[in-house]
């Protein structure tokens, strides 16, 4: 009835064979993470670091020289400055460290810096964020982020068992975590738009987990008498040609914003596209992996009946 | 198994509210007029991040009226001390609290008495014949939002006047004013009207000491203040601690010239305030009368002959200057100074150049994604493609209903629904393609496929629904607005993959099965 039928009906792929692999590969990415934040930190940007944030366009759009740039700027006195192209070689991004003392320093600090560069360049955009609203920013973004994990645990735990649960968690704080290892990796600019991503890659992924989670249960009603590792490995062949291409399609849409979105949204997109892939191994790989640590009885409508039921060994 | 005639023309009647709903904002502003007495009328509420704007939020620094209203406290408890007869020492204010003894324990009774008006700010306790006032965080919360609703009034009064369109001025919090200026890209002047207190009083400087012959800031005589120059960092006066005549007298401020020509500010008095000010003037002919602006002294002209109520202020104005001075005088003084926490502006350029951006990135997104699920589905993609269309359908004419504002990220988790939305029919369509190989009876494969299929879709979305709600109560503008696309999106999407993907297959299917 369908065209296409790119990945077979009857597929039958052992991925948990491989997940000492996929656990030893996972643990690899959440060291590196580590490493890399206790080594390189991460790149705040002004949202939560405080400072100051300016987009120029030259004027009569004249190709701009960077390091020229950076030398003025910096001749402002106004400590550390970072300048880069963005977007266009006609515009650049100015930023700007929170100055010493209080608001009113870094009101003065901008407008420094607005009639400096009034006579060569228009002002595309310019952010400034006081330290206290910077401090409240990075409260927000770490309550929502751990916030929505611990609903989403809540929602999984009361839709399926406490296993199912952990399981989600564990491949959920694997896919930030290695977002934001990626992002200092790269050294690329933490910011709310970043926090934005990785709530929408924790929802992905979980969504992604979800699916084949919903098929585990389902057939470990339905095949009681198998091994919980066949049903667990029948599930995700089972799904994965779903996987495969909603990753697709979500990929393709990424792909678009990253290459036409405008340079806004540019990391913002590369951060969805790197929690989309993660998102989707770590519901193979690790969500399910993980299940296979518990023991995990068939039938939750009997679980009385559980001493009858066969075990998995790991 | 099959949609009744009422659900049928229900899903029809559905749509086509939501296309006139999303249809204004697809025509241009020109042909909009034209048609806009037919339709609905309202278009999608554009963020400062796309119209071009201005993003101001201010905090109203409230430690001044706090110790101001506690100071008032202590001297309206001395006055009733006194008035009762009730002898009392050491009553001071301090950190919050206000402390005193009184000097007859007899009079402890008649003194709780006395001080339980004061109850709704203050926790009172006393050991003894020592009573102390702690400010409560009742008192606390009651003085920040009265402060805060008349910091607000005037900061509406000044923008107003400042002729700026459409301005959003709200309180946020305890003690924080947001301002959003749509079309205003470079907020220096709002940001100078907003920036001054303007609390004004006239007084006088000392007769005989000038400024510069202090050695110190210690040898300020008592009763004097040393106060800088608006104009001048390094002029200095030496200025009576004695308001004359403060502000609130005043009743009008216009800017003007003086006899010179340079730029001046015309003032009204009230009549009391007038003739306070005629006795004044009168009585000190030939003498310095300071006029003193946020303690800074804007100038200090020798007073050439009696004055009423109609003045002006001298300095060292801009027209410009002059202009803003008269606008914040006639709007009121604020309670008290505002600061800067958080400020963004877009240019109109940005803007434009951002929902370019987003709708190229939308229709490239929406036309590779339909390629990939025709080729990949055939018909059914096609029936696919037809619910994704209506999808974004449904996701712009409920933008339109609430009024959503859409931000930059808005129009990323747009895209992003462009992506994920396929992802209901594709659950389905998988489902469908299994029961299809257990079972012959095509139209019995699809009913099983979709049943199976709509819980998977359920658990799936809410959990995502849940990590977008935790950005919506815990984002801030632009990331707010990204959760709500993402939200309405996930509801959208479902709707139409669960219903109208399933009308279309059904009545195929049925066409087909019918056929053979």
């Amino acid at each position: 009835m369908f065209r296409f039928n790119i990945i077979s009906q009857n597929l039958n792929i052992e991925f948990l064979k491989f997940k000492f692999f996929a656990l030893l590969f996972s643990l690899i990415l959440i060291v590196m993470t580590f490493s890399s934040l206790f080594l390189n930190g991460l790149n705040l940007g002004i949202d939560f670091k405080g400072g100051i944030l300016v987009e120029f366009r030259s004027i009569e759009n004249k190709v701009v020289n960077i390091s020229d740039f950076r030398k003025d700027a910096k001749s402002l006195g106004l400590g550390e400055v970072s300048v880069q192209e963005f977007g266009k070689n006609t515009d650049v991004l100015l930023r700007v460290q929170k100055q010493e003392g209080g608001n009113k320093e870094q009101v003065e600090a901008l407008n420094k810096i607005k009639n400096s560069f009034k006579d060569e360049y228009t002002i595309r955009r310019t952010e400034f964020v006081g330290p206290v609203v910077g401090e409240e920013l990075k409260e927000a973004g770490i309550t929502a982020v751990l916030l929505s994990l611990f609903l989403i645990l809540i929602y999984i735990w009361f839709r399926f068992e406490w296993q199912f649960s952990i399981a989600a968690i564990f491949a959920l704080s694997h896919d930030v975590l290695t977002t934001i290892g990626l992002f200092s990796l790269l050294n690329l600019e933490f910011n709310l738009a970043i926090v934005a991503a990785l709530l929408t890659t924790a929802g992905y992924s979980i969504n992604d987990t979800v699916v084949v989670f919903d098929r585990v249960r389902e057939n470990l009603r339905r095949y009681k008498s198998q091994q919980n590792i066949v049903i667990y490995n029948r599930s995700i062949n089972e799904t994965l040609s779903r996987t495969v291409i909603t990753s697709l399609t979500t990929l393709l849409a990424l792909f678009v914003i990253y290459f036409f979105g405008g340079a806004v949204l540019k990391d913002f997109a590369l951060a969805m596209i790197w929690g989309v892939v993660i998102g989707t191994y770590s519901s193979i790989f690790i969500a399910v992996s993980s299940l296979t640590f518990f023991k995990i009885y068939k039938g939750f409508e009997d679980k009385d009946k559980s001493k009858s039921v066969l075990e998995h060994e790991l | 198994m099959y949609f009744s005639k009422l659900n049928s023309l229900l899903i029809l009647f559905v749509s086509v509210i939501a296309i006139l709903y999303a249809l204004p904002n697809a025509v241009t502003k020109f042909s909009f007029n034209k048609i806009s007495t037919y339709l609905p009328g309202k278009k999608v509420n554009l963020g400062l991040d796309l119209k071009g704007g201005s993003y101001i939020l201010l905090k109203a620094e409230m430690k001044t009226s706090e110790i101001e209203f506690i100071d008032n406290t202590a001297n309206s408890i001395r006055n009733d001390l006194r008035k009762e007869k009730i002898r009392y020492k050491g009553l001071n204010s301090n950190n919050g609290k206000i402390t005193f003894r009184i000097r007859k324990k007899e009079l402890i009774d008649r003194t709780k008495n006395l001080l339980e008006k004061f109850q709704v700010n203050f926790d009172i306790s006393n050991i003894e014949d020592r009573f102390i006032l702690d400010f409560s965080e009742n008192g606390r919360k009651n003085l920040y939002a009265s402060t805060l609703k008349k910091a607000l009034e005037i900061v509406r009064r000044r923008i107003d006047e400042s002729g700026t369109k459409e301005p959003l001025i709200q309180s946020q919090g305890l003690d924080r004013i947001l301002v959003q200026l749509p079309g205003v890209d470079d907020p220096d002047r709002i940001k100078r009207l907003l920036g001054k207190t303007a609390k004004l009083s006239f007084r006088f400087t000392h007769p005989r000491i000038e400024s510069n012959e202090l050695t110190n800031s210690s040898s300020v005589p008592p009763g004097y203040i040393l106060m800088n120059s608006e104009n001048d960092r390094d002029v200095y006066y030496l200025i009576q601690k004695r308001v004359m005549i403060s502000g609130e007298e005043l009743i009008d401020a216009n800017p003007g010239f003086d006899q010179d020509g340079n730029p001046a500010v015309m003032f009204a008095l009230s009549t009391l305030g007038g003739k306070k000010f005629g006795r004044i003037t009168g009585k000190n002919i030939g003498k310095p009368f300071a006029i003193v602006l946020d303690n800074k002294v804007i100038s200090a002209p020798v007073i050439q002959g009696q004055i009423f109520s109609n003045g002006q202020i001298t300095g060292n104005f801009s027209v410009q200057e002059s202009r803003d001075l008269a606008l914040v005088l006639r709007a009121g003084a604020l309670p008290v100074p505002l600061t800067i926490l958080e400020e963004r502006s877009v240019g109109p350029g940005l803007g434009k150049d951002s929902i370019e951006a987003g709708k190229f990135a939308s229709v490239i997104a929406i036309v590779v994604v339909m390629i990939f699920m025709l080729i990949y589905y055939g018909i059914y993609g096609l029936f696919a493609n037809v619910s994704l269309i209506m999808n974004m359908v449904f996701l712009i004419s409920v933008l339109t209903i609430i009024q959503a504002t859409l931000t930059l990220p808005g129009i990323a988790g747009i895209v992003l629904t462009i992506g994920m939305a396929v992802d209901a029919n594709v659950l389905i369509f998988e489902r469908i393609r299994e029961e299809n190989l257990l079972r012959k009876n095509i139209l019995e494969s699809i009913d099983q496929g979709f049943k199976r299929a709509v819980s998977t879709i359920v658990d799936a979305n809410l959990t995502t629904f849940i990590a977008a709600f935790a950005l919506f109560i815990f984002g801030s503008g632009p990331i707010k607005g990204f959760s709500v696309t993402l939200m309405i999106g996930l509801i959208t999407s479902m709707f139409t993959a669960i219903i109208i993907t399933k009308y279309q297959i059904i009545t195929y299917a049925k066409r087909q099965t019918r056929n053979i």
